[in-house]
């Protein structure tokens, strides 16, 4: 198992370093708030927990739970709301820029 | 076990594909929204494989974090996102180190003890200095406390002990010991919060983006070592596609503002020393005025000028003064009229003044008389990356305006207008001219080698570099000193009439 966990490990840190580098600066915002939304994640380790805490354990995954929850849905929806506020000119098909001369 | 593999594949996959469309701001909003089924199915999956129904009590606190989340997320404002960012962030961290706080206190020993105790280990100190460091920077940014850098009687020499006591607790769990002795847990925890606490105290105010980025990173980092401590596959992965966006970022941002991290993580701040590039005092008075055009203005100018070069306190008591009567009326006028390509260039001292609206319908105007205007943005303009791009969006700004410095730095010379507003230390020329400076080979906006400048700038006060700005002291800039929210308004007037 552990290596499996490796393998996954180390693959999406490869493939996520080649997606991620192609993103404009333009969006850099959304990407940061979007990629902390997906940090939240741990919420699913939080549940797994939760579900085996011992007596007297199951505080420290509650709170866990509720703090990774407001990340996620924190996360998500700030970026959603970002986004929408990305509006170029509707346009028929891609114009080009083109630069001054 | 197989299902499990494959579908913490398929999760990943889905995370992976939702950046990929994040390239694009035509598509990026479905990438979100794909991102956020993927976490969807992520935790409906993990409700049904550990076998918790849906009357668990789990799910109460599920619901309860997401609410308290949604209603976080609709209520900030745009201005406030790197602190919002930075408070999810410690939450995440949080989550993080109290996942593995509970594993361990559920331990008896299964699996590998070794790789459990290393990665449990790990895991809560980073999330407890994620936590700890992300605070402090909200406080900074919110403005609650801490405003300035802070440092402490061997500050330094604290934060480097934590971090080693803290990295020796865990080797000694590791070796077989954990135990025995994982009553040193808090200690790794606690330790963490200090290294959190002191990291982030020292940090200024432009080197924001920068802690920020690696508190991301932080995160992710502490959810994929959790992810290994907790056997689990998507939560691994998804942490170090976390991790590996926030070191992308931070190496954006270090290049940008040209720092090394360690520097900014040391404390290093640059204004503290200033060192003044050999500026050509001489040439200011002049030359530099008869270079703009209408001789009214000109003479107000050099009268300005001068009291600059006299003593930069006297300015300060007339300086508000002398904006209201000397305002070049003539000149800027004949330039907003006669200028047919526009580049404006905003600063995070826009975001200060709140004076996106006023910049929006700045363009509006000058479009209206069918001009060209285009955004330079610079990387670090704003108090995280790509912040900039947001306000100006959020002004209603359409984004095929907005330009990165690749994209719009061989057009500044094409340019007949240039207006700056709030931004110093991205376009001043002494990052090129001088050596020896905090911003010394710093990428800048080439604003300089435009036709015509306007400057509308709070004051001449040098920008967080401690570098005084070059660019002011040039013959075809135009200096407005004063608040944005107000001098803009004025050109716009001067366009319409």
């Amino acid at each position: 198992m552990f290596y499996a966990m490796f393998i996954v490990l180390i693959a999406a840190a490869l493939l996520g370093y080649r997606v991620i580098s192609a993103v404009p600066p333009l969006l850099h915002t959304p990407l940061m708030s979007g990629m902390n939304a997906l940090s939240g994640i741990t919420v699913i380790g939080a549940l797994a927990v939760y579900a085996t805490a011992p007596a007297g354990a199951g505080g420290w995954a509650a709170a866990a739970l509720i703090l990774a929850m407001i990340n996620v849905a924190g996360g998500f929806w700030v970026t959603e709301r970002m986004l929408r506020m990305f509006k170029g000119k509707k346009r028929e098909s891609e114009v080009q820029e083109i630069p001054w001369q | 076990m197989a299902i499990t593999i494959v579908f913490a594949a398929l999760i990943i996959i889905g995370f992976l594909a939702g950046i990929r469309l994040m390239q694009s701001p035509r598509t990026a909003l479905w990438g979100n929204r794909l991102g956020a089924l993927a976490m969807l199915f992520a935790i409906t999956w993990t409700f049904i494989a550990t076998g918790q129904g849906s009357f668990s009590s789990a799910i109460i606190y599920v619901v309860i974090g997401g609410i308290l989340g949604l209603i976080l997320g609709q209520s900030v404002r745009m201005i406030h996102m790197p602190q919002t960012v930075a408070l999810l962030n410690g939450f995440g961290g949080a989550a993080s180190a109290l996942v593995v706080w509970t594993a361990v206190l559920g331990y008896g020993g299964e699996g590998t003890i070794m790789l459990f105790w290393g990665t449990a280990g790990l895991a809560l100190g980073v999330g407890s200095l994620t936590f700890s460091g992300s605070i402090i920077a909200v406080l900074k940014l919110q403005g609650l406390a801490f405003r300035i850098p802070i440092q402490l009687k061997g500050h330094g020499h604290i934060l480097r002990v934590a971090i080693l006591v803290a990295a020796l607790l865990i080797i000694i769990n590791m070796s077989f010991l954990g135990l025995y002795f994982g009553q040193f847990m808090p200690f790794i925890a606690l330790l963490g919060l200090i290294a959190g606490f002191l990291m982030t105290l020292r940090i200024g105010g432009a080197d924001m983006p920068i802690v920020i980025s690696l508190l991301n990173s932080f995160s992710g980092i502490a959810a994929a070592v959790a992810g290994l401590a907790v056997e689990n596959l998507i939560l691994s992965g998804t942490g170090a596609l976390v991790g590996v966006a926030g070191l992308i970022l931070t190496r954006i941002m270090c290049r940008a503002m040209n720092r090394s991290l360690l520097a900014v993580l040391a404390g290093f701040i640059p204004g503290a020393q200033v060192k003044t590039p050999p500026v050509q005092e001489e040439r200011l008075s002049f030359d530099a005025v008869t270079g703009i055009s209408s001789k009214e203005g000109g003479e107000e100018l050099t009268t300005e000028e001068a009291v600059t070069a006299e003593a930069e306190k006297a300015v300060e008591d007339t300086g508000q003064a002398a904006v209201e009567d000397k305002f070049p009326e003539e000149s800027l006028s004949e330039l907003l009229q006669n200028a047919t390509r526009v580049i404006i260039v905003p600063g995070y001292g826009m975001a200060v003044a709140q004076a996106q609206m006023a910049v929006r319908q700045l363009t509006d105007a000058l479009e209206g008389k069918g001009k060209e205007v285009k955004f330079a943005i610079h990387p670090v303009a704003g108090r995280m990356p790509g912040h900039m791009n947001v306000l100006l969006a959020e002004a209603g700004i359409d984004y095929e305006k907005l330009m990165d410095i690749d994209a719009i730095n061989p057009q500044f010379a094409h340019a007949d207008l240039v207006i700056i507003v709030g931004a110093c230390d991205v376009v001043n020329p002494a990052a090129n001219a001088a050596d020896g400076t905090p911003i010394s080979g710093m990428p800048i906006l080439d604003a300089e080698k435009a036709k015509n400048i306007i400057i509308c700038n709070l004051d001449e006060k040098p920008g967080y570099s401690g570098v005084d700005n070059l660019l002011y002291k040039q013959p075809q800039v135009i200096t407005l000193w004063g608040d944005a929210a107000q001098t803009i308004p004025r050109l716009t007037a001067m366009i319409n009439n």
